[in-house]
């Protein structure tokens, strides 16, 4: 075993030898890796603008959304008015350019405003990050200059989006979707159904996953821009856990018609829908990284003051030691998911590979926002446990952090993949 | 002060940058004033100014011609004129002091760099600030500058209706026994209270555009202003921590109480 496994060992060690010694000289090389270095900073620097659009945005969330959680959570419905507040705030076009009526900020600059509405509340965060990371990125990167010019100015000042993949056979495995398009005449016509879909109830464009070739199996599966007014119906509004106040639906297309330019990315983008898909995704899971971060945070902020105020055996409950280390354990996991989301938005934006590092943050954000959640309502013992001061609620939205945008066994195969290939021979 | 009232009016704007409001305020170790390492943002006044200078701006789009915001303090003063900007001021002016100075800068000093940039930066018509900043919490600013500019002054405004063809303000105050009217002419100081108005929250597209737009540095020196402090802080503490009073049942229980606690005059 030992003689079989030495000759690898001893190639790791010399290519990894070369490697560094290549990584120093270029240092040494590269103005710009010197420029560069002096300027690193730790992962919780932001720019100005970041800085401010974080301020602004927890003054909108804690003013503006704060009032409405529990109404919203206990009647399953997002208020219009906080819907029409996001776009008035520019955050739901974050990323877009200022020509098409967007802020032009960057991508990690959507994580922070994600972060912060979830920190309030989760379920307005998910309809912000789904119309900025999903929809509109699609239209950003994938959409043809007149798809761009029609559809962003809408999608940044009043009509929200939403992204129809998953169905009811099909959800990891995205690439069985059954619903499909049929070209006929000008038009492509749309017959299927689409589950689970966030957004779907409020919105006006949906970004619809079909197949026009199933012959061609996943290679048919192809993106539509429909309106709401093409045909889409609404077939059932989904009853659940956490996160009530973000819409899910079940979709129905029957005999949707839908005009041969509303292919997105135009006709030579027929049959790279699933590219569309796995590209979105792999991004989109940082969005989904930052809901948890910030759900985490908002729900460590609530309960510890608590265990402060809390007395029992005539002292704070906080100040006992069972308590002081599950607290300093629970900061200490949340600090960690914040850094790995940060990073990897930070990777996405300079050009970086950032895949394993998006489904690491999507996966552990998720596990820690979780924890985080249940401890807090362990802490507050029974004032946890009810629903008016809104702690519970934090667990019951955590939930979703595991499942939708790929769920954690999607997120470990991905991570497990890609470290496969780094490490295999 | 002018011969006529000129067409185009221009509004400044002071704005202090202050521990946030929703910071624990600590006396520092050295007790020569409060810890600073915290997080600070524009205090609660001034962003009520600048809102009131903006809403008056888009009201009277072509008789005001800009709204400038000036900050006198350490370089970080520019995240809160940067703040201002976002809000919708269309200029700032950075009035930089260093870090020793900034934390004695004093009321009368501020008001007599405020004169100066009337004087050189201007010609500024209304001067809108907060009615006091909610770190020191002098209240004396605003004041200080009508007195030094010869202006009238309308403070602690509840609300603001200005009519620019007869140059004047009609400004509501809240005063002890309710709210009083004044009319106060162009040029003028008006110094905002809390009910005044409900200040935005600066939109993204804003936050991007405020890059943008002009900032201006400057020193107490390049407007011949001296800022030496006229007070000298000697010590700092926090106040005594309350102790928990008594309940009284009735009048003659209380009387009662405050004779024994020799409180009463003449008794």
């Amino acid at each position: 075993m030992l003689t079989t496994l030495a000759p690898i060992a001893v190639r790791a060690a010399r290519t990894s030898a070369s490697r560094q010694a290549l990584r120093s000289v270029s240092r040494f090389l590269s103005k710009s890796t010197v420029r560069h270095e002096a300027q690193l900073n730790s992962l919780s620097t932001f720019t100005d603008e970041e800085q401010m659009l974080r301020d602004s945005v927890r003054r909108f969330a804690q003013d503006v959304v704060g009032p409405k959680v529990r109404e919203m959570d206990e009647n399953e419905s997002m208020d219009p008015t906080i819907i029409k507040g996001l776009f008035e705030q520019g955050l739901m076009g974050i990323e877009t350019s200022p020509e098409f009526g967007g802020a032009g900020m960057g991508f990690t600059s959507a994580v922070i405003a994600i972060e912060e509405l979830a920190k309030v509340d989760p379920s307005v965060s998910v309809l912000c990050d789904v119309h900025n990371t999903l929809v509109n990125t699609i239209f950003r990167t994938r959409g043809t200059k007149a798809q761009q010019e029609k559809y962003l100015p809408l999608l940044s000042e009043g009509k929200l989006g939403s992204f129809c993949l998953s169905e009811p056979a099909s959800g990891s495995d995205a690439f069985a979707l059954q619903t499909k398009a049929v070209k006929n005449g000008n038009k492509w016509v749309i017959n299927g159904s689409k589950m689970w879909i966030t957004n779907s109830y409020e919105a006006e464009i949906f970004l619809v996953l079909a197949n026009v070739d199933f012959s061609k199996g996943y290679k048919g599966i192809t993106c539509f821009i429909v309106e709401k007014d093409m045909g889409v119906k609404i077939a059932k509004k989904e009853q659940k856990l956490g996160i009530r106040a973000s819409s899910t639906c079940t979709l129905a297309f029957d005999d949707v018609e839908v005009p041969e330019e509303n292919i997105m990315g135009g006709e030579a983008a027929i049959g790279q829908g699933y590219k569309i898909a796995i590209e979105i995704l792999n991004e989109g899971r940082i969005g989904i990284a930052g809901q948890m971060i910030g759900l985490a945070q908002g729900v460590f902020d609530k309960a510890v003051p608590y265990t402060y105020e809390r007395k029992q055996f005539g002292k704070p409950i906080g100040e006992f030691q069972g308590m002081q280390f599950q607290i300093a354990d629970v900061a200490t996991e949340i600090e960690a998911a914040r850094l790995l989301t940060y990073n990897a938005a930070r990777r996405k934006e300079e050009g970086k590979s950032f895949v394993k590092e998006a489904a690491m943050a999507k996966y552990f954000s998720s596990v820690v926002a979780q924890r985080a959640a249940g401890s807090a309502i362990e802490w507050c013992g029974g004032v946890g446990f009810t629903r008016e001061t809104g702690i519970e609620k934090y667990w019951r939205d955590s939930k979703i952090g595991a499942i939708y945008e790929g769920t954690s066994n999607i997120q470990l195969q991905t991570i497990a993949k890609l470290l496969q290939k780094e490490y295999e021979a | 002060m002018r011969p006529s009232p000129r067409s185009l009016i221009r509004i400044l704007v002071p704005v202090k940058r202050c521990v946030d409001y929703a910071v624990k305020i600590r006396v520092n170790a050295q007790q020569t004033g409060i810890d600073t390492n915290v997080k600070h943002s524009m205090n609660p006044f001034d962003e009520i100014a600048v809102e009131e200078a903006v809403r008056l701006r888009q009201k009277f789009t072509s008789k005001i011609e800009q709204v400038t915001a000036i900050s006198i303090g350490t370089a970080k003063s520019q995240e809160t004129l940067r703040t201002a900007l976002a809000m919708g001021a269309d200029t700032a002016l950075h009035v930089e002091v260093p870090e020793s100075g900034s934390e004695t800068l004093e009321p009368l000093s501020v008001a007599k760099v405020l004169r100066a940039v009337v004087a050189k930066k201007g010609p500024f018509d209304l001067v809108i600030l907060g009615k006091q900043a909610i770190d020191d919490d002098y209240g004396q600013t605003g004041q200080m500058l009508a007195g030094l500019l010869g202006w009238g002054q309308a403070t602690y405004a509840s609300g603001v209706e200005l009519d620019l063809d007869k140059g004047w303000a009609d400004v509501t105050r809240e005063v002890d026994e309710g709210s009083e009217l004044v009319r106060v002419r162009l040029p003028a100081v008006i110094t905002t209270d809390l009910r005044l108005n409900q200040p935005r929250y600066a939109s993204l597209p804003n936050i991007m555009k405020a890059k943008k737009k002009p900032l201006e540095k400057l020193t107490p020196q390049d407007l011949g202003v001296d800022i030496t402090p006229q007070l000298e802080i000697l010590k700092v503490e926090e106040p005594k921590k309350r102790v928990g009073g008594q309940k009284v049942k009735d009048v003659d229980e209380l009387v009662e109480k405050l004779k024994e606690a020799g409180v009463l005059p003449g008794v």
